[in-house]
């Protein structure tokens, strides 16, 4: 993340897409076996958006994200063994075991939480891009969000005021073509979602989000120019998750033949592939890979194992702040 | 502190909060105040009028009807580094904006494991007595002081008007302020030094012996009435401003009913599940053995606020109606 974004880093890329597949598939066998409860959203199948968006910002950006963020949250530099521990209750969990899977927190990585409101970490987005623009800061706020959530009221009055006001926000709509088990087109009158932004003067451009390489450079043009003060951006970035909404649906919405047919675009297999035929990757490469990435896995499942229970007595701890100093 | 040479000023309470923001303004470049036609028209309730002229469109900023937005921005922007008063309209519109400041304000601090502070203010008008009906008039700041995390003031008197947003930005927390619409026009003096008060403490605004009247924010005046008028028929109550709504001082509270051993609760919220009801509960659990009468309510009736002068009026809780509730209460055990 703190590295300058290089475009030639497709290992980089393929192990930041990796680390988010292996992750997501251990949290779901964990929730299988009573490790971790709650609701849990997994992004497999969407890891191509959350590497290349995070790829292209700096450390003094902000990421506001949604409650589908284990990837945005890893890609970002969330250490997952923090995650791992959080989505376990721990003390040790990246939020004390306060927020769980669906509201992850880092401070130090300017990753303002996830958000289980559809839509509403917008509002907050708009405002930490407001703040930096009233400071004089050159930091760009990435705010990623569902396609659900361009039905709400809070987007179209986020978009509008961020647009009115020129705010150095990123508006980056993850369109896996169903909220839940709605489908897009059951609910807007309007499925074009960049028209939408366009509306309110804003540029907006549709971005395949299969493509690792295609995310990064849309998203590395887009932070460029709304570093640079010309106001906000909104992207939509085509995707499609490949496992149910959460760990609560049997899918009735959606035909196995669409889901399979979109397994044939995994963003990880076509990288590695590419990378492959490109002669950059081989077979003992990518397995060097998994084993670097399942090693780190094991390492923060057992961290999460070893965690500790934050004792009852500070059950009221943290409602709130307590010294002005609290306040940065 | 007070300086010996203050002298006592004549002011309004509009006045008194508008030299609040301004003094807010001036002290730290990181304020400012965002809501709905708090610029070129001067406040709603013509609270900031002339800061725009004063301050600049950056820190004065007009923003569209959409509450959910710019309440939520307020958030974004005081979790990064600024110190944003919002104004919201009127109580009843800030149920636009219920998902900021429930979902977001309230819980970011907890849910991030202490990670953030939020040190914003949100200010909005409350109350009836306008004849503004049933969209505009409503008391719902008790919903709010039901919430952890969030600080709810309710400010009566020209000291705190005058001095309760220095100490709600000072505090890392999201506070609401509510003015109640029908204190605005209230005159009176103020000292010329007058400033930051604190926000963690109940205030006796009327020292006295058989009963303990408890009210906030626009119930003050006609409770303090109530009293006046009470004492002329020779009964002494003791008037308790509660300030605050949570943090609530109930340890103010249970001191005074210790010694009325009688309490009258006089709230512009409806009755059912109103925030006079949190004080009766507590009155009960602390002070049940010390109290000489049953405790009695004064709120207003359920029903939506109506227009009609006359329904209006009937609607809200009256000085005629505090003074029979208290004599009442008296007479149960005099
Ligand atoms: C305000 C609100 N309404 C409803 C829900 C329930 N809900 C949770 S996820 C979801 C679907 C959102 O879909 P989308 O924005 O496309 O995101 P995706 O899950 O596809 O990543 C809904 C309706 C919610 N969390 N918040
Ligand atoms: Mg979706």
């Amino acid at each position: 993340m703190t590295a300058a974004p290089s475009l030639d880093d497709d290992l980089g890329r393929l192990r930041g897409m990796l680390r988010i597949r292996r992750f997501e598939e251990r949290a779901a066998e964990l929730y299988g076996a009573g490790k971790i409860r709650g609701f849990l959203h997994l992004c497999v199948g969407e890891e191509a958006v959350a590497v290349g968006v995070m790829r292209a910002l700096t450390e003094d950006d902000a990421v506001v994200s949604t409650y589908r963020e284990h990837g945005h949250a890893l890609a970002r530099g969330v250490p997952p063994d923090r995650i791992m521990a959080e989505m376990f209750g721990r003390a040790e969990g990246c939020c004390r075991g306060r927020g769980g899977s669906m509201h992850l927190f880092d401070a130090s990585h300017r990753f303002f939480g996830g958000n289980a409101i559809v839509a509403g970490g917008m509002p907050l987005a708009t405002g930490l891009a407001l703040a930096d623009k009233m400071l004089g800061r050159r930091a760009v706020t990435a705010c990623l969000f569902g396609d659900g959530a361009v039905a709400e009221g809070e987007f179209h009055e986020c978009m509008n005021l961020a647009a009115l006001w020129r705010l150095p926000v990123l508006f980056l709509c993850e369109n896996n073509l169903y909220a839940m088990g709605t489908a897009l087109a059951l609910t807007e009158s309007q499925v074009d979602l960049c028209a939408k932004a366009r509306s309110y003067d804003m540029p907006a451009d549709r971005v395949d989000g299969m493509d690792v390489t295609a995310v990064e450079r849309a998203a590395l043009a887009a932070v460029a120019t709304v570093r640079a003060g010309e106001g906000p951006r909104f992207l939509e970035l085509a995707t499609y998750r490949f496992r149910a909404h959460s760990m609560f649906d049997a899918e009735l919405y959606r035909e196995k033949r669409e889901v399979e047919r979109w397994k044939l675009r995994d963003p990880i297999a076509a990288l590695s592939t590419l990378m492959k035929l490109g002669g950059a990757l081989d077979d003992a490469g990518l397995s060097a890979l998994e084993s670097e990435v399942g090693a780190e896995l094991d390492a923060a499942v057992a961290f999460a194992e070893a965690g500790t229970l934050e004792p009852v007595e500070d059950l009221t701890r943290d409602v709130y702040a307590t010294e002005a100093s609290d306040a940065r | 502190m007070p300086g010996s040479d203050a002298v006592m000023v004549r002011t309004t309470w509009r006045e008194a909060m508008r030299a609040a923001l301004r003094e807010a303004l001036q002290a730290d470049p990181r304020v400012f105040l965002m809501g709905e036609d708090v610029g070129h028209y001067g406040g709603c309730y013509a609270v900031s009028r002339g800061l725009l002229e004063e301050f600049g469109p950056e820190r004065i900023r007009d923003t569209p009807l959409s509450e959910s937005a710019f309440v939520g921005a307020g958030i974004g922007a005081a979790l990064n580094g600024m110190r944003p008063i919002v104004e919201v309209m009127t109580v009843n519109f800030s149920l636009l904006a219920l998902d900021q400041i429930v979902n977001n304000a309230a819980t970011l601090r907890h849910m991030s494991g202490g990670q953030f502070a939020i040190p914003l203010v949100i200010r909005m008008a409350t109350g009836a007595g306008r004849q503004l009906a049933a969209q505009h008039s409503h008391s719902l700041e008790g919903w709010y002081a039901h919430v952890p995390g969030l600080k709810v003031l309710c400010p009566a008197t020209l000291e705190d008007a005058r001095g309760m947003l220095a100490s709600a930005l000072a505090d890392p927390n999201p506070v609401i302020l509510f003015e109640h619409v029908g204190l605005y026009n209230v005159e009176g003096t103020l000292r010329s030094d007058a400033g930051a008060v604190p926000i963690d403490r109940a205030a006796v605004r009327r020292a006295g012996t058989q009963l303990s009247l408890i009210a906030y924010g626009g119930m003050i005046p006609r409770t303090l009435e109530a009293a006046e008028k009470l004492a002329a028929q020779g009964i002494d109550a003791e008037v308790i401003d509660l300030r605050v709504l949570r943090p609530l001082d109930t340890a103010t509270l249970v001191a005074s009913v210790r010694k009325t051993r009688r309490a009258v609760i006089v709230d512009e919220g409806w009755r059912s599940g109103s925030f006079a009801a949190e004080i009766s509960a507590r009155l009960a659990e602390e002070a049940f053995y010390e109290l000489d009468a049953p405790i009695a309510r004064v709120c207003s009736a359920e029903v939506p606020i109506p227009y009609a002068r006359h329904m209006e009026l009937a609607a809200l809780p009256q000085v005629e109606a505090i003074v029979g509730a208290a004599r009442e209460v008296v007479g149960t055990h005099a």
